[in-house]
């Protein structure tokens, strides 16, 4: 049974500062855990001109959009391998690999690459940037064609459904009709849960992991103090700071609220204690514990490569997610062909499994073919990015037998399990 | 660890998988509860070809169905029934899972609502051993199919064969077919004393009676 215990050491990558040992165009890690994708870049696609812009979910138009995006492996002849990855909030197209000369890989490394849960010796593993966002997609930091200065606050509301509709396009832009699986957490989970509702017909297979069919009040409520928190800060301006000093003691604020929810009581107590941290105290009234220090540098961080007006914009469309619409959940599953796998994490009480629960329930009602796993950790909502060697014997398994159920054959057929 | 799941040859199955193979029907669907790692549900799939689906609460029996390529939820079985709707299934088994279950009187009330058919698979706690090892030892008694000593077993309901006739008769629940197993074949006569494990598909008749007396006018002990 000792193989099958599957948890062993983890390394929280969020806590490590720098990343270590990691060269930027070696092969990754021990052959069990797979291979780096190696040095990638990202592409840019470009639709919604004007006037066909995109009719966003509040009846707005926006357009021309520009979609930042990644791809791994190899597209099929059949087209039919393809993987579409869909990012948290604070996340980005760069999911896997390195870009060149940089040390630290992409922000799901660990799943992606030669050999790994998504095997880019199998799949085309595709990543974008979401609408709203500040890494290469058209968000509030984009320039305002109209106007030729950044959009801040005129930028249009956004939905999780509007982000889909333009992942929907660079899909149609790659000209693939129907995807093998649509697979995200937290904020990605939401959208993998938009994409099944919405376009059912367009994907065989989704791994919701970590997430909700629509926020709690606990859950707005915790967005609601980071945007309040940037919207205090005097260099916001109502948005328009570009240009000036940005909101970078809001935002930072706003992180280390984030940071607190994604971590557990255990995983705190464990990873912190009572310490003091390595600095004097900044503050005549700051103790320097080790967590204060902790928060801070991820604040800072986050500050160095975040826009303020991004989380405005992208936590708001969060807040307003409800896959169901008002409808009952298992109304609006009827007819999902798809297969689906549902991950939650013990500890996670930002995304609690209750909330996977519901999922998983109206899925048994809809009659969908689904998979439940609620796995052992003590990350909290952190775990979706950290038990790897779960998450990977689960998608692996499960993408395996979705895609042989689409018609691929031979060398992948299994006759024998190791575990 | 590695498991077999190469398609097995009927002669080298346990005998309560070949009789539950024979019940059932091809290409129906199958809602297994307590799966364990998949092993049953994986022999339906390949010899049946059911569409299957388990409830198992331990999670690394999860990843071994998940291996198996089986659709598997995580949860409590006492708890996980309530969201399927009636007749969902063709059948719902619950293989040496009834005696391990809080409430077995809700959970089969349930089986039969989201199954047509529902089998059924439990040690007997009357078996010979049992009954020896009781009379003469005066302990609570370990017996190839109740393998735990009290102190460490997931059972916590202790049933014989008799016991689930009368079960299903106060409840009217119809026994549609049975096999009783002992230990390197199935048992004909007297099964309460000599049966190690009591295997049913029953239904959600009216009529158990002609079942119950039958057995307990010919074979009552």
């Amino acid at each position: 049974m000792s193989a099958l215990r599957l948890l062993s050491k983890k390394v929280d990558k969020r806590t490590e500062v720098p990343q270590q040992n990691i060269g930027s165009s070696k092969p990754l890690l021990t052959p069990e855990l797979g291979h780096s994708v190696g040095i990638v870049e990202t592409h840019y696609s470009q639709f919604a001109l004007p006037p066909n812009e995109l009719v966003l979910e509040n009846g707005e138009k926006l357009g021309p959009i520009t979609v930042a995006y990644e791809t791994y492996g190899e597209l099929n002849n059949q087209r039919s391998n393809a993987i579409l990855i869909l990012h948290a909030l604070s996340g980005d197209a760069h999911v896997a690999g390195f870009y060149k000369g940089d040390e630290k890989p992409g922000w799901w490394d660990d799943m992606i690459g030669p050999g790994k849960a998504f095997d880019t010796n199998k799949y085309f593993v595709i990543c974008s940037n979401v609408l709203g966002g500040c890494k290469g997609t058209t968000g509030p930091s984009s320039v305002n064609p109209k106007t030729g200065k950044r959009y801040g606050l005129d930028f249009p509301i956004i939905s999780i459904s509007d982000m889909v509709n333009v992942q929907k396009h660079l899909i149609d832009h790659l000209k693939i009709d129907q995807l093998l699986s649509v697979a995200g957490g937290s904020m990605g989970g939401m959208q993998v849960l938009e994409w099944l509702t919405a376009h059912p017909g367009r994907l065989k297979s989704a791994i919701v992991i970590a997430t909700a069919t629509k926020h709690s009040p606990q859950q707005i409520a915790f967005h609601e103090v980071g945007r309040q928190a940037i919207m205090a800060d005097s260099h916001w301006r109502d948005g328009h700071y570009y240009g000036g000093l940005p909101p970078a003691k809001g935002l930072s604020v706003a992180r280390m609220i984030g940071h607190i929810t994604y971590m557990s009581k255990i995983s705190m107590a464990e990873k912190f204690g009572r310490r003091a941290g390595d600095n004097a105290n900044p503050h005549k009234l700051s103790l320097g514990f080790q967590v204060e220090e902790y928060l801070h540098n991820r604040g800072n961080n986050f500050v160095k490569r975040f826009d303020a007006n991004s989380y405005l914009y992208i936590t708001r469309a969060i807040d307003s997610f409800d896959v169901s619409r008002g409808k009952e959940l298992y109304e609006v599953f009827k007819g999902i062909r798809a297969k689906v796998l549902v991950l939650a994490f013990k500890s996670d009480w930002l995304y609690p499994a209750s909330q996977s629960r519901e999922i998983v329930k109206a899925c048994k009602w809809a009659g969908i073919d689904t998979t439940f796993c609620e796995i052992e950790s003590t990350y909290g909502h952190d775990a979706f990015l950290l038990e790897v060697e779960e998450e990977t014997h689960l998608a692996k398994h499960f993408l395996q037998r979705v895609f042989l159920d689409n018609g691929a054959t031979g060398e992948h057929q299994v006759l024998q399990y190791e575990i | 660890m590695s498991i077999r799941c190469c398609s097995m040859k009927s002669d080298a199955l346990p005998l309560e998988y070949r009789a539950i193979l024979k019940w059932i029907r091809q290409g129906s669907s199958v809602l297994d509860l307590g799966c364990g790692d998949g092993e049953l549900l994986d022999l339906l799939v390949r010899e049946k070809k059911v569409r299957a689906q388990g409830i198992e609460i331990d999670e690394q029996a999860i990843y071994q169905c998940v291996a198996k390529g089986l659709s598997v939820f995580h949860e409590d079985i006492d708890n996980g029934l309530s969201g399927y709707g009636d007749k969902t299934f063709d059948f719902v088994i619950l293989n040496q899972s009834l005696q391990q279950v809080r409430k077995p009187d809700v959970v089969v009330k349930e089986a039969l609502r989201i199954g047509r058919g529902v089998i059924i698979g439990f040690p007997n706690f009357a078996h010979y051993q049992a009954r020896l090892q009781i009379f003469f030892k005066g302990k609570t008694p370990v017996t190839p199919s109740l393998p735990y000593e009290w102190h460490d077993t997931p059972n916590l309901h202790f049933l014989s064969i008799s016991d689930f006739f009368e079960f299903c008769h106060r409840r009217s629940i119809e026994i549609e077919k049975r096999a009783f197993i002992g230990k390197n074949r199935e048992v004909k006569i007297f099964p309460n004393l000599f049966a190690l494990i009591g295997i049913f598909l029953v239904s959600k008749g009216g009529v158990g009676d002609k079942e119950y007396l039958r057995y307990y006018e010919k074979r009552k002990i």
